[in-house]
């Protein structure tokens, strides 16, 4: 009984998230563009499938994941397991794993990732995977969670990390591959969707309410913004990455080349 | 038939892999750091259960229905060629899809008591609520000009970068001005405005715009709009706080 109902709930929040979507776009289709739609009964089966599977996922994510994660972030935001007064920043070393950990796996699991992803594998002909993109977002989020949390412990100002962050986005950006641009900054908006973000800020207000003199307003919040800021850098690391290693692998090839001409 | 059998059992091990992360990372810290038991193991296997078969729906429902459908509509527009209309449309996908945002409900009720708080508004319901609905207005109207400004930048194809370092200076100057209590709270509503079903549609209709205009090329041009719509509420926040306080 008790796993219907927050399913039923779900289903009907779903819809209500899906329904001024499909308004507006029924209307433009219908009224502006008057064109039938080529393959409706596929796509509205589709759109069906998107809002019954969103509503399943996020019934078990209520039921299952949502609930434990946030006991484990009280619990080791908790005095006890911090141990001995929890008064310098080293004493919370599992704060910043399970930020990292937790940061990382929400991610490899938001859907609206995966759909980037998808579209982003597609456009490029298979140059930038699906998977290598979600790991590159993932590890960014994590590194930035961690960096959030750390923020919060030591009490220091919101702004300089974010405006440190963007100077660092910025140098990146001239020196990036010019494609990947884009797509780097839109991972930062999609990463912090539906499953990061009950996540993360329980962590943020759970951390901000145990650490002693942390303001739950000026310092509970916050941490989505890093989850959003890092994921930009990790991607066009990425892309960095991999232009290094096909510039030296043909390096390689051109020294071979030369090696093997006869003189 | 058994080919779709093996779509379907392809698909499934896809989702599995994909939540596994989660599941491991919540059992190790359960198991050998908090050293407790997982409570309600049943319930916790009914709902790793859900959310595969969701994640596994999802996926699939995308392929069939959003994207397709983000395509046709961006391809409609291109070969109607009326700009007035797609921008109308642009608007309107992303200021409906902000104002209903549950994520964004939470945080504008937050910034709400935050600001009664801190007596930039009465410390009445009645000031709290026409606070917070404020506030969501402002976000909405802000992710919908971010999608105006997006589809802007596909049409003409200006290099991105400009706008991004444009709204990063934006937000700079607003941190200096903007009262601290909103701060942490704008910085956050960049993140939350973007749903599960706007982002797939949104880079459907910027990808099918870039790939339906000529000279235009779907990975430069056709990505970036959500970039807008995570940045421009940021500033607008601050904004409105500034207004209010």
């Amino acid at each position: 009984m008790n796993v219907l109902e927050p399913l039923v709930l779900a289903i009907v929040n779903t819809l209500f998230d899906v329904i001024p979507i499909a308004a507006i776009l029924l209307f433009f289709q219908l009224f502006v563009l008057r064109r039938p739609l080529a393959h409706v009964k596929r796509t509205l089966l589709g759109i069906g499938y998107v809002v019954v599977g969103l509503a399943l996922f996020l019934a078990g994510l209520e039921k299952a994941l949502f609930p434990l994660g946030r006991l484990m972030a009280e619990a080791l935001t908790h005095p006890a397991l911090l141990g001995s007064a929890g008064s310098s920043w080293r004493d919370y070393g599992w704060v910043y794993a399970f930020a990292a950990a937790i940061g990382f796996a929400t991610t490899v699991a938001e859907p609206a990732l995966i759909a980037v992803s998808i579209k982003a594998s597609e456009v490029s002909g298979g140059t930038i995977t699906v998977w290598g993109l979600r790991i590159a977002v993932a590890i960014g989020v994590a590194l930035g969670v961690a960096l959030g949390t750390f923020r919060i412990v030591t009490g220091t100002p919101l702004h300089w990390y974010i405006i440190a962050g963007y100077v660092l986005v910025v140098i990146q950006t001239v020196f990036a591959p010019r494609l990947i641009i884009p797509l780097a900054y839109d991972s930062g908006g999609v990463t912090t969707s539906t499953v990061t973000v009950p996540l993360v800020a329980a962590l943020g207000l759970g951390l901000a309410s145990a650490v002693p003199g942390r303001s739950l307003l000026l310092d509970g919040f916050g941490l989505i913004a890093f989850a959003s800021l890092f994921p930009i850098m990790s991607v066009m690391g990425y892309a960095q990455l991999g232009e290094w290693r096909a510039r030296r692998a043909a390096r390689l090839r051109q020294a071979r080349a030369l090696q093997d001409q006869p003189f | 038939m058994r080919q779709l059998l093996h779509d379907l059992l392809r698909s499934l091990g896809d989702s599995v892999r994909d939540l596994m992360p989660i599941v491991l990372v919540v059992a190790f810290f359960q198991l050998f750091v908090v050293r407790a038991p997982l409570p309600d193991l049943g319930g916790l296997l009914a709902g790793a259960l859900l959310v595969v078969a969701g994640l596994t729906l999802f996926v699939r429902g995308l392929e069939m229905g959003l994207f397709p459908l983000g395509d046709t509509m961006a391809y409609g527009f291109a070969r109607k060629g009326s700009v007035a209309w797609l921008l109308l449309f642009g608007f309107a996908l992303g200021f409906g899809t902000t104002i209903a945002e549950p994520a964004l409900t939470a945080i504008a009720d937050e910034a709400a008591k935050v600001a009664a708080q801190g007596g930039a508004i009465a410390p009445s319901d009645a000031a709290r609520s026409s606070y917070a609905y404020g506030l969501r207005l402002t976000v909405a109207f802000s992710v919908g000009a971010a999608v105006v400004l997006g589809v802007v930048r596909i049409l003409k194809g200006w290099p991105i970068h400009w706008f991004i370092m444009a709204g990063y200076g934006g937000v700079v100057i607003m941190t200096a001005l903007a009262p601290p209590e909103i701060i942490g709270i704008a910085y956050d509503s960049g993140g939350v405005t973007t749903s599960t079903v706007t982002v797939p549609l949104v880079t459907a209709l910027g990808v099918g715009l870039a790939q339906s205009i000529r000279g235009r090329n779907p990975l430069l041009d056709g990505f970036g709009i959500i970039a807008f719509a995570s940045l421009t509420p940021m500033i607008f926040v601050m904004a409105y706080g500034m207004a209010i306080g």
